[in-house]
């Protein structure tokens, strides 16, 4: 089956931001950039389904599961780096959409739809949401425009003849659900652990393909709806106070903090 | 091959993210249980890092020397251990073959080399030849049907896990000097070949040198690398190559120190301010970095050139020379600046500081780069 795995990027995650003192937003100038954690697991989890897992005794990836793989990224020229990422990593060609903005999740939503629409895959995996604004709503929306079962925040996900099921953590405990194919899939953290992309495939990467298309020729408008307000650092951490007895620190848990 | 700016940049952030993630964690371990685990050895091997000299027709990635320098750079920035477990099949194990064996020799062995899964090791070290290599007293004695190898090395990186060595031996004995030395590849499961067991050393632990016994050991003629007498030429040329890679460790090591340095500086306080606002300290960081920048720039400028076509015997060993001395320098500067805690083991700096002192020795001593570089120099005015 063909997956179809978006990925962002993003800034990078060992990289403390800093706003911007006009509070419009995070400054990113020269600051490096990377595939969004969660995508990155998408990621692996599509190629684990294709090469499956040789060398693991009882592992739930079979080969050829997944018999190709279209990275697919929204964003300005350099994403076209990130889509190199993922083909490094092991997926097969990708498509990149040219937008200098930043996008809305509806509009990512829109263009993807317009994508799964050109490329009809079985799947689409996603990262359950990006570290940079931290949405959480693309798998949801594509899910709702495609009409397609979703399975968001899967740590396990096992393919079933025409169905797929999607093991979800949630709040107490994990979930499975079984969904029928072609289904939308978010990651969450445990899903797997992504690989490096080997020095050899890097290049290799190099040599293939990445289509460039932009909203228009989907026909999806990608202008703003949301405004930002204000962007501001969190509350610097206050320090500790020590208390000197259990009765204390009841009473200040109690009146101070009000959690009690 | 030269990359494009973008792979090689990717390629650059892959092994610093594997240096960050996945070794820097398991120094401390590794130095204690004087082994690198098997399933980071599995990881090197499946990123390519046993390949990246070996040309890419041979299944390698063909780095061009600043491309290897630049991944030096990269991989020095962790325990020197990790990289001398892939750094002879990088270097002295697979040059020698790289450079002067036949297509069949390297068809047979080069594809092996770059994906890791055959280790090599170059055996020219013995009790009484190190610097003085044309003093090379194995011998390899043709007997009408095969060269016979007899005699001992010291001291052979890798040894215990190789897979093949080049050995240099000499084939005749009536030839003093490096004239009579050949070289020879020789594969660990030969008939009469053993190794001793692993040195105690000073530092670097998890990475290992060990003596290599040859007692009548039958090599084929189809395994002697170049000509017969060409040995101490296959030496000399491989060594040249791997002293910019080394140099270029080095350097990763004091940009490692230097980080250290930087970041301990500034959270240790004393007088009730952080140690880096005080002057003495601000000179010894100043000076690591001022040192280690300049070794960078010899390193990259002699790589460059050597990838231009140049003669770089001499740049290469400044480079070495400079950079060797100056990590010993850094390295002994960080144990001042952590004080009490660069002592003491936890902190890892007095680990650094022993594994840093064979970058002077290995790969020719400093003494011996100092004559390289007089004698280059000397050639350049009689010419």
């Amino acid at each position: 089956m063909k997956v179809l795995v978006p990925v962002k990027r993003v800034l990078d995650y060992n990289l403390k931001v800093k706003v911007k003192a006009d509070q419009t937003g995070v400054d990113l100038t020269n600051l490096k950039m990377s595939m969004n954690p969660f995508c990155e697991i998408a990621v692996e989890e599509a190629i684990r389904h294709k090469e499956g897992q040789p060398n693991v005794a009882g592992s739930h990836y079979k080969a050829g599961t997944v018999t190709e793989i279209v990275a697919v990224s929204i964003g300005p020229d350099q994403a076209q780096e990130t889509i190199r990422t993922a083909l490094a990593m092991g997926a097969d060609r990708g498509i990149l959409v040219k937008v200098d903005h930043e996008v809305e999740p509806l509009a990512v939503a829109k263009i993807l739809k317009a994508v799964v629409d050109a490329e009809q895959p079985q799947v689409v995996i996603l990262g359950k949401q990006a570290i940079d604004d931290d949405s959480n709503q693309t798998g949801q929306m594509l899910a709702a425009l495609l009409g397609w079962p979703q399975g968001t925040f899967a740590s396990k996900v096992e393919f079933a003849g025409s169905k797929v099921n999607v093991t979800r953590e949630v709040d107490g405990g994990l979930q499975t659900v079984a969904l029928d194919l072609p289904a939308i899939i978010t990651t969450d953290l445990r899903l797997n652990e992504p690989r490096y992309a080997s020095l050899p495939n890097i290049m290799k990467a190099k040599k293939k393909p990445i289509d460039v298309k932009t909203p228009g020729d989907f026909g999806v408008n990608v202008a703003p709806r949301l405004k930002v307000v204000k962007v501001t650092e969190p509350p610097k951490r206050q320090g500790g106070v020590k208390v000197k007895t259990v009765q204390e620190l009841v009473d200040k848990l109690k009146n101070e903090a009000g959690v009690l | 091959m030269a990359l494009d700016p973008e792979t090689r940049s990717q390629f650059l952030a892959t092994i610093r993210r594997f240096v960050d993630e996945r070794l820097r964690p398991l120094e401390a371990k590794v130095a204690e249980d004087d082994a690198v685990p098997d399933d980071v050895l599995a990881e090197m091997k499946a990123l390519g890092l046993y390949g990246v000299s070996i040309p890419e027709a041979y299944g390698g990635l063909g780095l061009s020397m600043e491309e290897e320098c630049l991944t030096a750079f990269e991989l020095g920035r962790c325990s020197p251990a990790f990289r001398s477990a892939f750094g002879t099949n990088v270097g002295i194990g697979s040059q020698g073959l790289v450079m002067f064996g036949t297509d069949e020799q390297k068809a047979r062995y080069l594809p092996g080399i770059a994906s890791g899964e055959i280790v090599t090791s170059f055996a020219l070290t013995e009790p009484e030849a190190g610097s003085d290599s044309g003093a090379v007293r194995t011998q390899a004695i043709w007997d009408g049907s095969a060269y016979v190898l007899k005699g001992g090395k010291r001291y052979i990186t890798n040894a215990n896990k190789a897979h093949l060595f080049t050995v240099m031996a000499r084939t005749n004995p009536d030839v003093k000097g490096g004239g009579g030395v050949s070289a020879f590849l020789v594969p660990r499961d030969s008939k009469g070949l053993s190794i001793g067991k692993p040195e105690k050393k000073m530092g670097q632990q998890g990475a290992h040198i060990c003596d290599v016994n040859f007692d009548d050991v039958r090599v084929g003629p189809e395994q002697r690398l170049g000509n017969e007498g060409e040995g101490f030429k296959v030496a000399m040329q491989v060594l040249d190559r791997g002293r910019l890679h080394i140099a270029a460790v080095c350097c990763g090591v004091a940009e490692r120190l230097i980080e250290e340095c930087v970041r301990y500086a500034g959270e240790r306080k004393q007088f009730g301010q952080a140690i880096a606002s005080f002057q003495m300290i601000q000179a010894q960081m100043a000076d690591s970095r001022t040192e280690a920048y300049a070794a960078r720039c010899m390193i990259l400028d002699a790589a460059k050139r050597r990838d231009a076509g140049e003669n770089v015997t001499m740049l290469a060993s400044c480079a070495k020379l400079f950079a060797s001395e100056m990590v010993g320098r850094v390295a002994d500067r960080a144990v001042q600046i952590f004080g009490g805690a660069g002592y003491v083991a936890d902190y890892g700096i007095e680990r650094f500081y022993r594994d840093v002192r064979i970058f002077r020795i290995y790969e020719g001593t400093s003494e011996i780069q100092r004559l390289v570089i007089a004698r280059e120099m000397m050639k350049g005015a009689q010419a």
